[in-house]
């Protein structure tokens, strides 16, 4: 494939009908009201030059190249910045404009650098594009006068240079940073010829408040912004259509190559998820895939003790089926088992669930989604009747009030984010609902109108004071509630109780009753509210009963089955959903059906030809517990470190070392490999050849960049250690696998490489009656039918402060690192956090004598860490925060046993601690990107 | 430091027992048995059983109500 160039049609598209009608060098156009005259004429196959345009941003009117004549109008007025009018008649090519574009381009190349030749945007320069497109054959000032050509070149950016020299400060950087991201990290500086771009205050790009969304770069229309592996490698020469292998989001890119190597990726114009923007993972952190850290080659080991020994793979293969065999015999069916990853593609997923159920012959699967989003699968399920978010990403447009519970979309979702931030800017209002003061709570042009700073593990409380006051004070949608739902009555009845009134509850959650009233009511009286929520639900004793809570909510004020509403959980790694869908859970088959469901089970045993258990299998927690009791013996292990992902790391440890055989399949030797006897090289996503599908049930190709460095696909290997164990599985290609899922799988119906080839991507369900998908769920009716109202009684955590504890601990993510880190340490984002550091307010800060910049000892009743202090009052007193991005840090150490009650997922969020200091010594703190 | 010994199936046998509190005895069981019996895996099941029946298992009432609920569960 050569190099993809979306077409630039200079200003935004508007929507509505094309209803304007005007002739543009004698073509008639039509178009919605509002478009632009450049934009018209791009329609109709008419470039009209332009340097400060570009159609992800509104027009500015700058650089005066794209004038037009317009019949009835004094003057050339430019192109972008005018509007279409009925029976306009427009000219853009006469002799007077291209005399007064030539004049402009003068100017502009009078202070210009003349050194196209060893440029690194040499042949992808719009300014010298523009040159061409003008005729420009002299510059008649001269290059000799006053210029800018000295100024120096920022390169305090990991990824990319701002080389001042290079500016027409056409401003298309500050408005993509405005515009596109929200950031407002980048102004115009100064007047008239002393114009610069300033990155904050003046002071470099890394200290200023840039995210690297690399939003500027993508803008610019020089080599004044440009990623440096350009300036190294050269220009790519061809591109290869893929999906981010980062968060939920799922944007899709263009992967920029000049032979097998990546020099950059691109975002795409037309991903439905991103639409063209990407945040500094995506865009940057790939340099992982070809880290020298990588294995490549299969390893073995009898004991964990024993030294690692590099074996071919068929070596490996045959180890692991005759181990795995050799241990059923001799400990039962059950007595093995094996984990998904959320990194891995669907293909890859639904390849290691039927190994699991096919050849190992029972249930014992689970997926990393049990430690994050395993509450939303039971609660959405229980409410609404499946494990999905209710609305597409581009439905927030259409939100009035935007309700974020428990997550941080600037960190962890940060594409979406600067959706969510452009429509707060448009007017919507925002309640955050978090004891962590967010950045979205107040940042450049955004301030919510309530934050709810409830104290850790009172959600539920919380939820529930809210439909108290939803149903006392007669804002209960009852149309809605009559025609779509179920148990409403009894619900209402027992919501309406006093002990869940916001007065009963605000010593449990800290939160003034009377902004609990407020908020709720601007929920509950918008045209449209919608939920979005994370981990800060999910994670908790009551994670699941959270998540009814909150679907209860949006039902009773009928804010479910349109644009604009729903409740929508960000899902925290790239394919979460995938795995959720492809029957990872140990009671599920794909498509979220029982493993008990003779019916369902029929279809796979007739395909699969093996009979297949009917009992639930173990939980990853489960599974540790079966170790530790002996009844486990061995694990597989793909693409997920649990030893520094899940809670309470010396029980993890304990019980992987309690196993007879543990496989882990992964890019990286990392903490869990220490306790494995055999290592499978995975792929990177460049390398994989598959689907992923985000948090709204998009499903994306993830296209391959370059052949497998491991000389293997993650689910030939698959395949062959089920062959190995006596199970015939086989596949020619991935695209086999979804061909598969897609027979078997009623939501997934239809659903081929080559229809996404040809659609793009579609979001499930996909069936007769939506071929392409359903962006919208529940429009009308619910997946179970009628909606149904669950009591959500608030029940303490188990997990609190006492006076050896008397700190609560919370854990989270920040921008530029991702989940275990073993990506993104290994990329330039590591100068934005390059370690894990508690967050502590002031005041507790003070009372234990600890300094910004200490070093101190965290302690739970389960397990010590030490890292670095970082006061800030953006947490409350008495509570603390870190990331567990670094395994020098261990987070989980400290973090217990206690679990959602109805899904097991680990209560990440609620740790009792206490904090002292050990080591006194201030060290420099490192800018921390997500302040 | 120290960490709980209390056996994992009786520590989540009277965390799901905890949350249906308020309801009515018999319903509850029974839906705490349907929860279990969905969600667990046999030999989980098979202890649960065995311990409902034994003094001092420290199980919630609402817990041993819903074992006895329980059909055999049978593993391998």
């Amino acid at each position: 494939m050569s190099l993809i160039k979306e077409q630039d049609y200079g200003t935004p598209a508007r929507p509505g009908e094309a209803t304007v009608s005007v002739e543009i060098d004698g073509k008639t156009v039509l178009v919605p009201e509002g478009t632009s005259v450049m934009r018209a004429a791009a329609e109709a196959g008419i470039d009209i030059p332009k340097l400060c345009a570009t159609d992800s941003l509104e027009p500015f009117g700058s650089c005066r190249l794209c004038l037009v004549d317009i019949d009835g109008r004094k003057g050339s007025p430019a192109s972008c910045t005018t509007p279409c009018t009925p029976g306009m008649k427009v000219r853009t090519q006469t002799p007077k404009l291209a005399e007064l574009r030539r004049g402009v381009m003068e100017l502009y190349i009078s202070d210009h650098p003349l050194d196209c030749l060893t440029c690194p945007t040499n042949g992808d320069c719009e300014l010298q594009d523009m040159a061409g497109v003008v005729g420009l054959r002299e510059v008649r000032y001269g290059f000799d006068g006053e210029n800018h050509l000295d100024l120096p070149t920022d390169s305090s950016n990991p990824y990319f240079d701002y080389d001042a020299s290079k500016c027409i400060a056409c401003s298309r950087c500050v408005r993509a940073c405005d515009e596109v991201q929200g950031t407002f990290a980048l102004t115009l500086e100064g007047r008239g010829f002393a114009t610069k771009i300033a990155a904050g205050a003046g002071g470099s790009f890394m200290e200023s408040d840039c995210v690297s969304c690399g939003a500027c770069v993508q803008a610019c229309p020089t080599a004044t912004l440009q990623e440096r592996t350009v300036v190294e490698l050269g220009m790519p020469t061809r591109s290869v259509l893929t999906t981010c292998a980062y968060c939920g989001v799922g944007c899709s890119f263009k992967a920029e190559l000049r032979g097998d190597e990546v020099v950059r990726m691109v975002p795409y114009k037309d991903g439905k998820a991103n639409e063209g923007h990407s945040c500094v993972k995506g865009r940057f952190a790939f340099g992982y895939a070809s880290h020298p850290d990588r294995q490549l080659k299969p390893m073995v080991r009898e004991r964990i003790t024993d030294p690692w020994r590099e074996v071919e793979w068929g070596e490996a293969v045959e180890y692991v089926g005759k181990r795995m065999l050799e241990i059923q015999a001799g400990h039962g069916a059950g007595a093995i088992g094996g984990i998904t990853s959320s990194r891995c593609t669907n293909e890859e997923v639904y390849a290691v669930q039927k190994m699991v159920r096919a050849a190992f012959g029972n249930n014992n699967v689970d997926t990393c989604a049990r430690v994050c989003h395993s509450p939303t699968g039971y609660g959405l399920k229980q409410t609404y009747g499946t494990s999905a978010g209710t609305q597409d990403f581009k439905s927030v447009e259409k939100a009035d009030v935007i309700l974020v519970i428990g997550a941080n979309p600037t960190d962890a979702h940060p594409v979406f984010a600067s959706r969510i931030k452009r429509r707060l800017r448009q007017g919507a209002k925002l309640i955050v609902a978090d004891p962590r003061r967010i950045d979205l709570v107040r940042s450049p042009h955004i301030e919510a109108q309530h934050h709810l700073r409830l104290m850790p593990g009172t959600n539920v409380a919380l939820i529930n004071a809210m439909a108290h006051v939803v149903v006392t004070e007669g804002l209960v949608d009852r149309e809605f509630v009559a025609e779509r739902c179920e148990d409403f009555d009894e619900w209402e009845r027992f919501i309406s109780g006093p002990e869940h009134s916001p007065e009963a509850v605000e010593e449990i959650t800290g939160v003034p009753a009377a902004d609990v009233r407020a908020a709720t009511r601007l929920y509950a009286s918008a045209p449209n509210a919608t939920i979005m929520y994370g981990l800060g639900v999910t994670e908790h004793s009551q994670g699941s009963t959270m998540v009814m809570g909150m679907a209860n909510l949006a039902m009773a004020t009928g804010n479910i089955g349109r644009e604009g509403v729903g409740v929508n959980p960000l899902r925290g790694q790239n394919n979460v959903q995938g795995s959720c869908d492809m029957g990872s859970f140990p009671h599920e088959l794909p498509g979220y059906r029982h493993v008990s469901d003779d019916a369902v089970r029929n279809v796979f045993e007739t395909l699969w030809g093996r009979t297949l258990q009917s009992e639930p299998g173990l939980r990853i927690p489960n599974m540790f517990d079966a170790a530790i009791d002996g009844s486990f013996r061995a694990l597989f292990v793909q693409g997920e470190d649990i030893v520094q992902s899940d809670p309470n790391t010396k029980h993890v440890t304990a019980a992987l070392s309690a196993m007879d055989l543990v496989v882990v399949q992964d890019l990286f030797l990392n903490e869990t490999s220490k306790y494995a006897h055999v290592f499978l090289p995975g792929t990177s996503f460049l390398e994989k050849d598959g689907t992923f599908t985000n948090a709204e049930r998009r499903i994306n190709r993830v296209r391959p960049v370059m052949a497998p460095k491991t000389g293997k696909h993650e689910w030939q290997i698959v395949c062959e250690i089920a062959q190995a164990m006596g199970y015939p599985m086989k596949y020619d290609d991935a695209a086999q696998i979804m061909d598969e899922i897609a027979i078997t799988t009623p939501t997934f119906a239809g659903v081929s490489f080559a229809k996404l080839d040809q659609v793009g991507s579609v979001q499930w369900p996909c069936n007769d009656n939506a071929p392409e998908g359903t962006p919208i769920m529940h429009i009308d009716g619910f997946v179970r039918g009628r909606g149904r109202f669950v009591d959500t009684v608030y029940v303490p955590t188990k997990e609190r402060s006492t006076r050896k504890f008397p700190l609560i601990l919370t854990t989270g993510r920040i921008l530029s690192q991702y989940n275990v880190g073993a990506q993104t340490r290994r990329t330039g984002n590591s100068a934005w956090h390059p370690e894990d550091l508690l967050e502590m307010h002031p005041h507790d800060a003070e009372v234990r004598g600890v300094r910004d910049g200490d070093t101190v000892s965290l302690t739970s009743r389960v397990g010590e860490t030490s890292l670095r202090v970082k006061i800030d009052d953006r947490m409350p007193v008495g509570v603390v925060y870190t990331t567990f991005h670094h395994p020098v840090t261990g987070a989980n150490v400290v973090t217990t046993e206690h679990s959602d009650w109805a899904t097991n997922c680990p209560e990440y969020k609620v740790t009792a601690v206490e904090v002292a200091l050990r080591n006194p010594t201030p060290a420099t703190a490192a800018p921390a990107m997500a302040e | 430091m120290t960490t709980t010994h209390t056996p994992p199936h009786i520590r989540l046998a009277n965390e799901i027992s905890a949350q249906f509190q308020q309801r009515d005895p018999a319903a509850a069981a029974q839906e705490i048995a349907q929860h279990i019996q969905s969600f667990w895996d046999p030999r989980m099941r098979a202890k649960l059983i065995a311990d409902a029946g034994a003094p001092g298992s420290g199980l919630d009432p609402l817990a041993v109500a819903a074992a006895a609920l329980l059909p055999p569960a049978v593993h391998g």
